[in-house]
């Protein structure tokens, strides 16, 4: 097999290749540009904007921790305002798909933002209802069905970009949380986000993170999030972007045969980054090895044991 | 500008019972790379140590292509990179932050070291042109003393400090400081150590009026400004305070502008 087709449609957003660089992995996408090339990127989640700046939470914002990482950013950024007139412009330089990122107190917040950026040059809003570290809303809407499709339909009312609903691991069942998250009306779902953590420096008896608490990512997360995006894509119909752990091209596969349609990378944007195309050309090395033809053809194509 | 680079190691050596150096050959490095700057390396391939170590490049060889790191062993990450040996690839990104200002009319200037901290002063001593360097390097005790010779040939004159008196003046180093501050005049003083000792000189420097570079450290993700994890409070123009990238906007502040918590 010569021709590989690394092309994915995602509830109508084109991309190049199925690897996105996951929100606050990634920043706007400046800092990683010194190193590679956006566009042989297939997307880029932005850092996960609000509606107004926001300084976040006191570092220490991040603790090592075997295999992953734990962070408590607390959504620092300029404000959604601020990245529509200084970012975008930045970003469009490239080929590669914009995914702004989106995050609130308020439904109303959440609504106010979908709509200013349903006019602006962006080819989806990615709802992060699953922000671990910020006390007020935000996670509080992403971990009950009904919390989720109270958000998910009334965004979606002010929202005219495909809708990507980004879910919370730390739920009971995800599947649920999933399915009324589509009923609702997202266009797409990706998952999961990071799982809630702590990390103890047992000389000064206290927490890493000045948070006390944060969200883990990494490697160590990668078997949870495979599970998660199994268990979603046997309840669902609309496309899942997997994401956790992800830092080669197998890790992908994992995702995409456990029924995702395209995959994020994240904390190994961090260490490496030139990581999204790293990933890519694993993806692509393993579909020529087993001859498939196109990205979509992987999707699902898990085979259980009986 | 930094880049993802893999380079060959071409010394190993224990300075002291925790310290060890390392010696890397790096034309970009090199040629490149200003004092107060660091390399961020991956300890390893793979999950374990899965974060890049920080390290601040305390000397470059442009002659030779090459530069030295000098690090603690503190956990796996640098036990991995202690177990390093001569000949063997390390993976670096790098040279990145923004380092100290040498502007050429700081004629007179005062290096002040701490512990670990001290490392990135001796580039900066060897880039500086001034006229008058004075160098104060502060240890917790007479075990942790190294680079005296070093710091020596690059000082006009060098003053050490031992918490527990065992070597040089007993005391911290900012006591040195605070001696000198008046009488020294310094264009400019520069300070690297710990979060206390910065704090103290930062407020040395301020009821003086000295103007003074700390070089600042926090706990760091990416090393290279996208994941905003190390944050260091600062004061704005107009006086507001706001949170920056220690890794990018840093290392190296004016002391007036860092918000001591």
């Amino acid at each position: 097999m010569n021709n590989t087709d690394l092309t994915v449609d995602i509830c109508g957003i084109k991309l190049k290749n199925p690897v996105i660089a996951a929100s606050g992995t990634f920043g706007f996408g400046r800092e990683h540009s010194d190193y590679v090339d956006l566009n042989k990127i297939g997307g880029i989640s932005v850092k996960g904007l609000t509606l107004n700046p926001r300084e976040g939470n006191k570092p220490p914002r991040v603790a090592e921790t075997p295999a992953g990482m734990l962070n408590s950013v607390g959504l620092q950024n300029p404000g959604v305002r601020y990245f529509i007139e200084n970012e975008i412009q930045f970003l469009r330089q490239f080929s590669t798909a914009i995914i702004a990122n989106i995050a609130g107190n308020t439904i109303e917040e959440y609504c106010e933002m979908a709509e200013i950026l349903s006019d602006a040059d962006i080819d989806a809003i990615e709802l992060n209802v699953s922000c671990p570290n910020v006390k007020a809303g935000c996670v509080a809407f992403g971990n009950t069905p009904e919390g989720i499709a109270d958000i998910t339909s009334q965004v979606r009312k002010h929202c005219r970009k495909p809708l990507i609903v980004k879910l919370t691991p730390n739920v009971t069942s995800i599947s649920d949380i999933a399915a009324a998250a589509e009923d609702a009306g997202a266009d797409a779902l990706s998952l999961i986000n990071t799982l809630l953590g702590m990390a103890i420096d047992i000389e000064a008896r206290r927490p890493i993170l000045a948070n006390n608490t944060g969200g883990l990512s990494g490697p160590a997360v990668k078997p949870v999030a495979v599970r998660m995006v199994y268990e979603v894509y046997r309840t669902v119909k609309i496309p899942i972007i997997g994401m956790g752990g992800i830092s080669t091209g197998n890790d992908a596969v994992e995702f995409l045969l456990a029924g995702a349609s395209a995959v994020m990378v994240g904390t190994a944007c961090l260490v490496y980054p030139d990581a999204c195309i790293k990933v890519c050309e694993g993806i692509e090395q393993y579909m020529k090895r087993h001859g498939f033809c196109r990205v979509a053809d992987i999707t699902g194509k898990l085979m259980l044991n009986t | 500008m930094s880049k993802l680079l893999k380079e060959v190691i071409t010394r190993v050596e224990r300075a002291t019972d925790s310290i060890f150096r390392i010696t890397v050959a790096s034309e970009y490095i090199s040629a490149n790379a200003a004092p107060g700057q660091f390399v961020n390396i991956k300890c390893c391939d793979g999950a374990q140590a899965l974060l890049r170590r920080p390290i601040s490049i305390c000397s470059v060889d442009r002659s030779k292509g090459e530069f030295d790191l000098y690090f603690q062993v503190k956990g796996a990450g640098t036990e991995i990179l202690a177990g390093k040996k001569r000949g063997d690839t390390l993976d670096i990104l790098g040279p990145l932050g923004r380092g100290f200002d040498l502007d050429i009319g700081y004629r007179r200037i005062a290096a002040v070291g701490g512990g670990i901290g001290i490392f990135p002063l001796l580039f900066l001593l060897d880039e500086s042109k001034a006229v008058v360097k004075r160098s104060y390097l502060g240890f917790r005790s007479s075990g942790q003393v190294l680079l005296l010779e070093e710091f020596g040939e690059r000082s006009t004159s060098l003053e050490t400090a031992t918490e527990d008196g065992s070597f040089g003046s007993k005391g911290f180093v900012t006591d040195l400081l605070e001696r000198d501050i008046i009488s020294e005049e310094f264009d400019m003083i520069y300070a690297c150590g710990p979060y206390p000792m910065l704090r103290k000189i930062s407020e040395i420097a301020g009821k003086h009026g000295a103007r003074c570079q700390i070089s600042m450290e926090q706990r760091m993700g990416c090393g290279f400004g996208a994941c905003l994890t190390c944050a260091c409070m600062t004061y704005t123009d107009d006086g507001s305070r706001h949170y920056v990238r220690v890794c990018s906007d840093g290392p190296v502040f004016n002391s007036e502008d860092v918000v001591f918590e």
